[in-house]
């Protein structure tokens, strides 16, 4: 899974080798690749934890990491994808929540099969992040400013309508509503693998991973993905359609927010209207440490996964080594900076020739 | 046949003239060079014909047929492709991706449908080879290539998109004397194709190397129209430096 792919083999046998390519290493094809930073990142926690915290390698805890991971994850591989597209979506962290909201309380308010809120709740959700990116492609506007206006927007309303519908900060309970039982299932169930407790959330996330490397590698979408995001008017000029583009990067956003709000609502049975905020930031640093370039044009689907992989070792790392969780920050913020500083390495490689 | 006819030509931005009455003509197997000082509009002209902008005056005929573009797309579809001086490529990306940019081949069906890679990298190898550029690695991200190998890239990848027409701005100005001639040797492998070449330029030299009618602008209005019989290099540099302006300021620095 990188940017460049795996070059096929039959062809490199077939063509006489150029003189003037030197042989390229396998070090250095792996230096190209968007995800390693992260990779080595996440290795080196993983040894650090599994020396410095006891039980860190036991089952349960590294399935308690695995679903701290998966909730960042979900949301980290669309806003992955759209930092490849050259965007921001700070309304992401509260669009889970708004998300999350507007199931339970249509469902509560119609007295309608939890399904119908989850499906109005889908609707109205794609619907947001379709505005997100109408409004960026209309106005021009730069994407930190129309988001942080859907932001600030969202969380007024995510207050306001909960107080307004239900008067006090949270929903009220739906647990007890027709198709609760399937929607739990689907979205915030736990199965067991091998007598390992695993969450339902870890295959949404495996399976959006999948989904975007697909798209990003494999489909022209991908590659217009790539493109609005390296030089948005280069594609513009040989006919990739950059408005649609966009727009349908800000619509995965939301389609993850939809999946990360329903697990939100059905692994409890109601919502708390403040929750969300400050996540959205949470989801660029896995994108940046997986190797996404925050200037757009580059990264993996596969690196936001092992960025959120690493959100999710140090958040329950810390636990597990009984430290003061406030050094949890600290972690992200030293790791953020390194991945960040091996991101512009690698791009000014890239264009070192120019 | 001619491709591409332009009459008396015009856009004005607001209040602004930046280009009027302008008219030039490019036939298949011909390379037309418009010539221009900065601010001369060569760019606006570009922009014409390229789909980026609408004229507001003249005419602005494709094969005959009168039009005017709504679109880049619209000029690819009509045969018109423009090598940009400094947009034309994704410096990150493989060669072999930018060279398919916006017209990728796909295979499979349904929700299976997925870009043909094989033949991509295939493709982007032979078409180069064709046009005689040798690369190195497709895999390569095209930033790495010097400017010079860009331009030539965009070129070969115009002529393998069927372009009738392409459009080059200022595809030498960045360029050293060697690169400039390869990429002067590459647009006449183009016009050797069939296809009809605009060259738009700041150096009657190029443009004389390889040009086969030249239109001169000057402050947005045209200041000249020859084929190659008709003019000398000479006669092209002084006109192009702006004759008699020329004349005062040699005037002006000569010494003693």
């Amino acid at each position: 899974m990188t940017t460049t792919a795996e070059p096929a083999g039959d062809e490199k046998a077939v063509a006489p080798a150029d003189e003037r390519l030197l042989r390229r290493s396998p070090l250095r094809k792996l230096l190209a690749r968007p995800e390693l930073g992260s990779l080595v990142g996440a290795l080196a926690v993983f040894v650090f934890f599994a020396l410095a915290a006891d039980g860190f390698l036991r089952a349960p805890s590294l399935s308690t990491v695995l679903y701290a991971s998966s909730t960042i994850g979900i949301m980290a591989v669309p806003v992955a994808l759209l930092m490849i597209g050259g965007e921001f979506d700070l309304s992401a962290g509260v669009l889970v929540t708004s998300s999350a909201l507007i199931s339970s309380m249509f469902s509560y308010q119609m007295t309608a099969n939890t399904w119908v809120g989850v499906g109005v709740s889908l609707l109205v959700t794609l619907a947001i992040g379709a505005f997100n990116g109408f409004m960026l492609t209309r106005t021009g506007l730069p994407s930190f400013i129309v988001t942080l206006g859907t932001f600030l927007m969202l969380t007024g309303m995510n207050l306001g309508f909960t107080k307004l519908i239900d008067g006090t900060v949270s929903t009220k309970t739906i647990g007890d509503m027709e198709g609760f039982p399937s929607a739990h299932a689907v979205f915030a169930s736990t199965f067991t693998v091998g007598g390992v407790a695993v969450k339902v959330t870890v295959l949404w996330w495996l399976g959006l991973v999948a989904l975007a490397s697909w798209i990003l590698l494999r489909t022209r979408t991908g590659n217009w993905i790539f493109a609005v995001g390296g030089n948005e008017e280069a594609a513009r000029a040989v006919g990739v359609p950059v408005a649609r583009t966009k727009i349908g990067l800000y619509t995965g956003v939301a389609l993850g927010a939809w999946i990360a709000g329903q697990h939100l609502l059905f692994s409890f049975d109601a919502v708390q209207s403040g929750e969300g905020v400050g996540n959205e930031l949470i989801y660029i640093i896995a994108a940046v440490i997986g190797g996404c370039l925050i200037t757009g044009g580059h990264g993996s689907a596969v690196g936001s996964a092992v960025g959120a992989l690493l959100f999710g070792m140090t958040s329950k790392g810390i636990v597990f080594a009984e430290w003061n969780p406030d050094w949890f920050k600290f972690f992200l913020g030293a790791m953020l900076l390194l991945a960040t500083l091996l991101n512009a390495w690698v791009r000014k490689r890239a264009e070192a020739a120019k | 046949m001619t491709l591409v006819e332009l009459t008396g030509v015009s856009k004005h931005y607001g209040s602004v003239r930046a280009l009027e009455g302008v008219s030039l003509e490019v036939r298949a197997g011909e390379i037309t060079c418009v010539l221009g000082d900065n601010g001369a509009g060569k760019s606006t002209l570009i922009k014409v014909i390229a789909g980026l902008h609408r004229h507001d005056g003249g005419t602005l005929r494709i094969e005959g047929e009168e039009t005017s573009l709504a679109s880049p797309r619209d000029a690819l579809d009509r045969g018109i492709a423009t090598v940009h001086q400094d947009l034309a490529v994704v410096p990150l990306m493989p060669v072999w991706r930018n060279f398919f940019l916006g017209s990728e081949p796909r295979k499979g069906v349904g929700p299976f449908k997925r870009l043909d890679t094989g033949l991509m990298r295939r493709t982007t190898r032979e078409a180069l080879l064709r046009m005689g550029i040798d690369l190195r690695d497709v895999d390569q991200p095209i930033g790495t290539l010097s400017g010079g190998e860009r331009q030539c890239v965009a070129i070969a990848r115009a002529v393998h998109f069927g372009a009738k027409v392409l459009v080059l701005d200022e595809p030498t100005a960045a360029l050293g004397v060697k690169q400039s001639g390869v990429v002067l040797k590459y647009v006449a492998a183009a016009r050797d194709e069939g296809l009809g070449v605009v060259l738009i330029t700041h150096n009657p030299h190029h443009a004389y190397l390889v040009g086969d009618r030249f239109v001169l602008l000057r402050r947005g209005t045209m200041a000249g129209r020859h084929t190659r019989d008709e003019i000398t290099l000479d006669e092209l540099t002084r006109q192009m430096a702006g004759g008699s302006d020329l004349d005062a300021l040699r005037h002006e620095l000569q010494r003693g």
